[in-house]
């Protein structure tokens, strides 16, 4: 699997996923600079990384979703390139327009830095076909700004359509329908404020985000 | 030229912040508050001439997020 993980000023989880992918795919990504206004040729996997891009600057994710890097990676996923946005990286995705909706400040204005339990809702994509439906894994999250927002419309259509990949299944930040992971349209992008990276092997306290990564190098490599 | 780009959240949309200063703002004993809202001002020194429609594209492109945001414009 060839992938490459985008690094904005202020991004602090791109080492950790580039760490995730190597030891579960036995490939180092490409570290992608925000200036570059090309994507190395034949990528498999995009990576977003979680972090404080431009340091939240006007909005989170508002900045880098506006960088020179981010025309080719919306590019590449209008082109069906996999592409998979992480707390930080969701908010940037969400700004690029490449996901519906917004990530607001948590209801109860905490930055709430804890594992939280997840219902895997869609089992059927990318990047969660490795758990079962309905099942019950536990991710870490680490964010300030992770309050999903969308008018009812979308929030109908996207669980209409099977687009919420993964839940909340405790109170974390005030998510609408407690969504912690949506897909696009067409399946092939995934953002979600929970860090699968943190959690891939038994030292760091837990495995249940190993599964996102093998699910991926099993549908693309 | 100036131009003064007002971003507010759109009504519906629930504001931690604002919830945070109105509940502040009835601790410190101010009665009659009945909701806060917050958000953010933008100001843009301009070249002469510069039209409304072209602030209203950065309005549009970056300054809001017109998914929960709502923006006003004032330039002379």
């Amino acid at each position: 699997m060839k992938a490459a993980v985008i690094v904005f000023p202020g991004s602090n989880c791109d080492r950790d996923l580039a760490d995730a992918i190597a030891k579960v795919s036995g490939a180092r990504p490409a570290m992608i600079w925000h200036r570059e206004t090309e994507l190395p040729d034949g990528l498999d996997l995009i990576a977003i990384p979680g972090g404080f891009s431009y340091g939240d600057y006007l909005r989170s994710g508002a900045m880098a979703a506006r960088s020179p890097v981010m025309q080719a990676v919306v590019a590449a996923a209008s082109q069906g390139r996999a592409v998979l946005g992480i707390c930080n990286g969701f908010q940037v995705l969400t700004e690029a327009g490449l996901l519906p909706g917004a990530l607001m400040r948590n209801a109860g204005l905490n930055f709430v830095c804890r594992p939280v339990a997840l219902t895997v809702e869609n089992n059927q994509s990318i990047f969660t076909s490795q758990y079962s439906a309905g099942e019950s894994i536990t991710i870490p999250v680490a964010h300030h700004d992770g309050n999903y927002v969308a008018d009812a419309a979308t929030l109908d259509r996207l669980e209409g359509e099977g687009r919420v990949a993964l839940r909340y299944a405790e109170p974390v930040n005030g998510s609408a329908r407690d969504i912690a992971g949506v897909l696009n349209d067409a399946g092939n992008v995934l953002g979600m404020m929970p860090h699968p990276e943190r959690v891939i092997e038994a030292e760091q306290g837990g495995t249940d985000g190993r599964r996102m990564f093998e699910a991926a190098l099993m549908a693309l490599a | 030229m100036k131009a003064v780009v007002t971003v507010t959240l759109k009504n519906g949309v629930l504001d931690p912040q604002g919830r945070a200063i109105e509940s502040a703002l009835h601790g410190l004993g101010f009665a009659g508050v009945a909701s806060a809202r917050a958000g953010k001002i933008i100001e843009l020194e301009l070249a002469d001439g510069t039209s409304r429609e072209t602030v209203e594209a950065m309005a549009k492109q970056l300054l809001a997020n017109t998914v929960i945001e709502n923006f006003r414009i004032d330039m002379p």
